[in-house]
């Protein structure tokens, strides 16, 4: 395909906390990091797209790097704001709009859980009142209705944060790089069973940015770039088991992660099996283990012998979230699903050091998903 | 369960109370009979925005659970204090249209919790106050 879109630069701010820096100031960080990565000013830049949850409005952080007059988005898409804002860019070159083009993605939570408002998600305020309206208690129901439909015990949903901290461990970035042993995570303390306190991520800080712009220019600015196959989001349809729902309809249809990922790799000629190396959103043990099948890469119910088997480990098969995903990093959520494109993009360039995948990967594979419904798939191709 | 007095509902909209017998209300559409909980104004299955009243029912089986352990943040009102907090059930209930409900349920023991087991419904106080009304909610029991 002649108007494909390629990533040529790569910049992160740390996750975790950085006390003294806003969110912006980190969005600005990564996004300086990026453009020094690709060998870009950022007067070449001729569209932006960006978003924050908490974070403020990221086109403001055109007044960090320049008023150079281009248009600039803002994106509010919940946790798949960074997979919205990088489908936004790739079309907008795709489209001539521009050569060189931006994603950024940052954000500063406060400490705890988040605190939606019912009215902003269209519910009544007894719903948030009597004490339903919380993402943990959503995501336990979820998981338990699956593992009851597909036989899967807690054992996976263990293994799963595990292997979340054993990689977060051997990354440099990573916020949590303590491993934790099966028992530790086993007997943490019960939030919302199934789900215990080591198998959920915690609101963090961080800023994660991308230079993209047509491939066929690509080597002009970098030996190693990264072509785009494909970028894909999807919204939920009727049916869809999904965060605030006071009631779920009577059929249940495929969540917004499937139809996404057969659009992707429809688009990319590509299958499950030719993938290399995998991000999925691990917001919790659960959400993973679901979303291995939801995106291929396993049927429903083989995750548990699959994850048993280390065929997810860095050396397996399927190497899922190899710099510790959400868990291990913490969900800033307008830079979360940036971060995934980064980690794909390091594995592709063969820069990970101690995580690096080996036999040179060549595909990867990212996967967001967020509230109210909203998944953003990407094939990524090393260059 | 009676009550002396009508209870203070955070939810009246949603139930018909029958004498301390409640029923859950919703809504179904018109055009293709899509049933919702809460009472919908459009359909999201069919596009069509011809709802009517629909009476849910009182009974139905467990769909999924999961105990809320730790006291949520505001916009929950529950008012005791953090040490007060005792951990409750939520699920999901199938009703016998098929519509899934999210409920508080009466227990918080897995052990007195499995998915497919039948459900009742009831009221419970979920706010209590010193020197306030108690503020009740829908919340399914175990069929005895």
């Amino acid at each position: 395909m002649d108007n494909e879109v390629a990533i040529i630069g790569v910049g992160l701010h740390p996750f975790g906390r950085t006390d003294g820096l806003s969110g912006q100031q980190q969005g600005a960080y990564a996004l300086r990091e990026a453009l020094k990565d690709a060998g870009v000013e950022w007067k070449q830049v001729g569209v932006a797209y960006g978003g924050s949850q908490d974070g403020g409005n990221a086109d403001a952080l055109s007044n960090h790097l320049g008023l150079t007059g281009i248009p600039f988005v803002n994106v509010a898409n919940g946790c798949a704001t960074g997979g919205s804002a990088l489908a936004s860019v790739i079309a907008a070159i795709q489209s001539g709009m521009a050569e060189i083009g931006v994603a950024v993605g940052f954000d500063k939570h406060p400490r705890g859980a988040f605190n939606p408002r019912p009215k902003d998600w269209g519910l009544e305020d007894w719903y948030g009142e009597t004490g339903l309206m919380l993402t943990t208690q959503f995501f336990a129901l979820k998981t338990q209705r699956y593992m009851f439909e597909h036989g899967i015990t807690d054992d996976a949903l263990v293994r799963i944060a595990q292997r979340a901290f054993r990689n977060g461990a051997l990354t440099p970035h990573a916020w949590r790089r303590r491993e934790l042993s099966y028992e530790e995570i086993a007997e943490s303390m019960p939030v919302n069973l199934p789900l215990r306190k080591y198998m959920f991520c915690n609101p963090a800080e961080g800023g994660a940015a991308l230079v993209l712009c047509s491939a066929k220019h690509a080597r002009k600015f970098t030996a190693n770039p990264v072509i785009v196959k494909a970028a894909v989001m999807r919204t939920r349809h009727h049916g869809s088991f999904e965060v605030f729902n006071p009631g779920l309809a009577a059929q249940q249809s495929p969540a917004p992660t499937v139809m996404a990922s057969r659009a992707a790799f429809e688009l990319a000629g590509v299958g499950p099996g030719d993938i290399d190396v995998i991000q999925l959103q691990d917001t919790d043990s659960g959400s993973e283990l679901i979303h291995i099948a939801e995106n291929g890469f396993c049927e429903h119910g083989e995750q548990e012998h699959l994850l048993r088997s280390g065929a997810t480990e860095i050396n397996g098969r399927l190497p899922i979230n190899t710099d510790g995903g959400c868990l291990a990093n913490g969900e800033p959520v307008g830079a979360s699903g940036l971060r995934q494109v980064i980690e794909i993009c390091t594995q592709l360039r063969g820069q990970a050091g101690q995580r690096q995948v080996a036999d040179t990967p060549r595909l990867g594979y990212t996967h967001v998903y967020g509230a109210p419904g909203v998944s953003a798939v990407t094939i990524l191709q090393a260059g | 369960m009676t009550l002396d007095t009508p209870p203070k509902l955070a939810c009246p909209d949603q139930l018909e109370l029958n004498g301390g017998h409640p029923t859950l209300m919703g809504s179904r559409c018109r055009n293709c009979g899509e049933v919702y909980f809460p009472a919908s104004q459009g359909c999201t299955r069919c596009c069509a925005i011809d709802m009517e009243p629909f009476t849910l029912g009182s009974e139905g089986l467990l769909w999924s659970w999961t105990i809320q352990g730790f006291q949520p943040k505001t916009p929950y009102n529950g008012g005791e204090s953090e040490a007060d907090f005792k951990p409750y059930g939520v699920g999901y209930v199938e009703m016998p249209s098929g519509v899934k409900v999210e409920s508080r349920l009466t227990v918080a023991d897995p052990a007195a919790l499995r998915i497919g087991m039948p459900m009742v419904l009831t009221l419970e106080a979920y706010r209590q106050v010193p020197g306030e009304a108690p503020v009740f909610t829908y919340a399914f029991a175990p069929a005895a």
